[in-house]
């Protein structure tokens, strides 16, 4: 297999591609009407985007020593995915509600979530971690491709409840749906981009192509680049170059606005790459080269936002200096939270299993606390 | 007969690999299975050695891998599907119990469905959500499907090996945590019996433990724990959930008069219960004492850090034996 052919956007893609900045950091004029989505973006909003990207990058450094140090079961990194991530995430409205996948923790900053309770899921204290209603942003969601069709659903409930269209932009309401490459391929994909297509659902679904699902390249779940998917459907549809932080959030803000105006669904491709592993324990050498790894390196969304600042004079020793030091003290936040979580009490698994009393459960709970019990009064 | 030292996970390879060898029409297909192996390289090598067409990396959507599996099926291909972990089934659940399990029946006879599942499942790995199911129950309350699990090595082959040359569908449960337990296999071993036959895994006087997969390995220990305090237990491994090899089960249980159930699915509507059943109507005079089950509870698979309390466990099975002697 021609490894460059393999991962290198050929021509027609790169001409679907909406870019605002260049890897060297300077802005395009290819795409004015983007650009002026952004327009109103002054150094100190691009200097949150570029101090949140760094953040999360920095979380997925120490989430993944904390794996390797036994602390957590499995993670998964974000790496490489920070521009479509906080770009996506600053163009949110604070009603509007979020399903992520189980990779969106830059999402997850931005909307508020504490990034250690991100990590109780990993450490196999949690089966969620947040509460989604403060943050209205869903619990991480494991099976591929289901959560789509909870967004859609969403969005629908959204739209009887009057939250879309009035014209206040402080209660118009939009619905995203994070998910992969992979994903694209699941049923339940295809049957959300069905719903939200025929009820105009105020719903935004973010996929984020990273070129690989485990160890499959995104050929092996389409011919086509994936956002035309979504024109199949009847969705209006666009390819964001995902590694340029700027057209990741004018594309969702434009996609946003449709949603929360009444417009209906918004399928965007946002074209990244996964630079790490797929989580702690895969192997990608086994499936990849170096190459590959190595052209998407000198593609990184990070270095993208700081070569722009560099540029337009919004970069300095003392903001590169607080970035890390916000870096150093979320690492050492991070390190002392999960640290601290403690396993649940082994009875608790069967708080909540229904909300209602549960005859089984019951009397298998009591059950449990004899059994354990009887190990006590052993013991004494 | 010679044979060879290596794990479970290997053992399936090897089943994996003779069955291409020797018959043209099987295939593999499911997600990861070719340059990665598998999430738990059991197809490992298998890809390189018989190409992309016999080996397939499939889409990401187990209903899709299931369905075309059918009408390859149709068409007189073996597909043997890898579903990466129990918790990701359910998309396919309807293709396996509407289509797969119906089709030889409502065809009169005249298709067959060749198609086996394999499944690694079961939890005690310390994994996150869906990770850790035993839903094998699912399919075995289901007409049609052949549901079996195998739990050492030398089961894993010549069951593999049997299940693909099965002209019914077969679901293979794969006890994810037994993959690296090392055994003794000969690979000359074919046993059509296998797929329909539980085996006395120890032999035993005072009760008879009934368990199949993952939990053999701790109800094995259990018994070794139990023996060293005077008690004599008999451990019957199913192999095979459906059909149920009721006559082994009946013949030890009529012995020992005792009968202890293992499994981690929960215990409410689990294959026990079906034991228990068959048990207590053909072995009710010989009875000392109500059959019991150890098993999981009826609640969500709980987070990695408490699943052990969930788990059958050696404490748990000797409780039970504990209190089916003193009945
Ligand atoms: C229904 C289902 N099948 C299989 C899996 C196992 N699995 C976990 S992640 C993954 C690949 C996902 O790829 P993609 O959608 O591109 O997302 P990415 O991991 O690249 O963010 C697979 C196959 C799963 N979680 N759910
Ligand atoms: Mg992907």
């Amino acid at each position: 297999m021609d490894q460059h052919s393999a991962f290198e956007p050929d021509a027609a893609e790169e001409d679907d591609l909406v870019r605002l900045v260049t890897r060297d950091g300077a802005r395009t004029d290819t795409h004015p009407e983007y650009a002026a989505r952004v327009a109103h973006l002054d150094t100190d909003a691009l200097r949150d985007m570029y101090k949140d990207m760094s953040l999360v990058r920095r979380f997925d450094v120490e989430a993944t020593s904390l794996q390797r140090q036994g602390e957590l079961g499995l993670y998964p990194q974000s790496l490489g995915q920070e521009g479509v991530q906080i770009g996506a995430a600053h163009a949110l409205a604070t009603q509007d509600y979020v399903f992520p996948s189980y990779r969106e923790h830059g999402i997850a900053h931005v909307r508020g979530v504490r990034m250690s309770n991100l990590l109780r899921q990993f450490r196999g204290i949690d089966h969620g971690g947040w509460d989604v209603q403060e943050h209205n942003f869903h619990l991480y969601t494991l099976v591929i491709g289901s959560h789509a069709l909870h967004a859609t659903g969403y969005a629908m409930g959204v739209q009887r409840d009057g939250l879309v269209g009035t014209g206040d932009s402080t209660r118009d309401t939009a619905v995203v749906a994070c998910f992969g490459d992979g994903a694209t391929s699941q049923g339940d994909i295809n049957e959300a981009l069905v719903f939200a297509a025929v009820n105009n659902a105020p719903v935004v679904f973010l996929c984020q192509n990273n070129q690989w699902a485990i160890s499959e390249p995104t050929a092996r779940q389409t011919r086509v680049p994936l956002y035309q998917r979504g024109l199949g459907f009847g969705i209006p549809s666009v390819r964001v170059d995902g590694n340029d932080a700027l057209a990741s959030h004018a594309v969702m803000s434009e996609a946003l606005e449709r949603a929360r105006s009444g417009g209906g669904p918004t399928f965007v491709e946002a074209y990244t790459y996964r630079m790490g592993a797929h989580t702690t324990s895969d192997d990608p050498t086994r499936y990849r080269s170096r190459a590959q790894e190595d052209y998407w390196r000198e593609r990184d969304p990070i270095d993208r936002v700081r070569l722009l600042l560099e540029r337009e004079g919004g970069w300095d020793d003392a903001f590169a200096a607080a970035v890390t030091a916000a870096g150093d003290e979320l690492g050492e936040t991070l390190r002392a939270d999960v640290r601290a979580m403690e396993a649940p009490a082994p009875e608790s698994m069967f708080d909540h299993a229904y909300a209602s009393e549960n005859a089984v459960v019951t009397a298998e709970r009591e059950w449990h606390a004899q059994y354990e019990a009887s190990f006590e009064e052993a013991a004494r | 007969m010679s044979t060879t030292r290596m794990t479970l996970g290997k053992a399936v390879n090897e089943a994996l690999r003779a069955s291409l060898e020797t018959d043209p029409q099987v295939m593999l297909m499911g997600e990861d299975i070719g340059a990665l192996g598998g999430v738990f390289r059991v197809t490992d090598g298998l890809q390189k050695d018989f190409g992309e067409t016999r080996v397939v990396d499939s889409p990401l959507a187990e209903s899709g891998i299931v369905g075309t599996a059918i009408g390859l099926a149709m068409r007189g291909y073996r597909p043997v599907c890898e579903i990466q972990f129990d918790g990701f089934v359910f998309p396919a659940y309807d293709q396996i119990t509407t289509q797969l399990a119906k089709i030889h029946n409502r065809s009169a006879g005249r298709i067959t469905m060749p198609v086996v599942i394999r499944i690694p499942f079961g939890g005690g790995i310390g994994a996150i959500e869906h990770h850790s199911e035993s839903p094998e129950a699912l399919f075995a309350h289901t007409a049609g499907l052949r549901v079996v699990s195998p739990s050492t090595p030398q089961d894993a082959y010549t069951m593999m090996r049997e299940a693909i040359a099965s002209p019914d569908p077969v679901l293979f449960f794969e006890p994810k945590a037994r993959y690296w337990d090392k055994g003794e296999v000969d690979l000359s071993l074919t046993d059509a019996a296998m797929l329909d036959s539980a085996r006395v895994a120890r032999s035993g006087t005072d009760a008879t433990l009934v368990t199949y997969g993952p939990a053999t390995h701790v109800t094995l220990k259990a018994a070794e724990a139990a023996a060293a305090e005077g008690r004599n237990l008999e451990v019957v491994d199913l192999r095979t959930v459906s059909p149920l090899d009721v006559r082994t089960v009946v013949e030890s249980v009529r012995r020992t008069g005792r009968c202890v159930v293992v499994h981690e699915a929960s215990s409410y509507f689990g294959a026990g219960a079906e034991v228990a059943a068959q048990v207590s109507e053909q072995c009710f005079y010989h009875l000392e004492a109500p059959v019991l089950r150890v098993a999981g509870f009826h609640t969500p698979y709980p987070v990695a850090k408490i699943e052990h309390d969930h788990l059958p466990s050696v404490d748990r099975i000797l409780d039970a034996v504990e209190r089916t002697l003193a009945f």
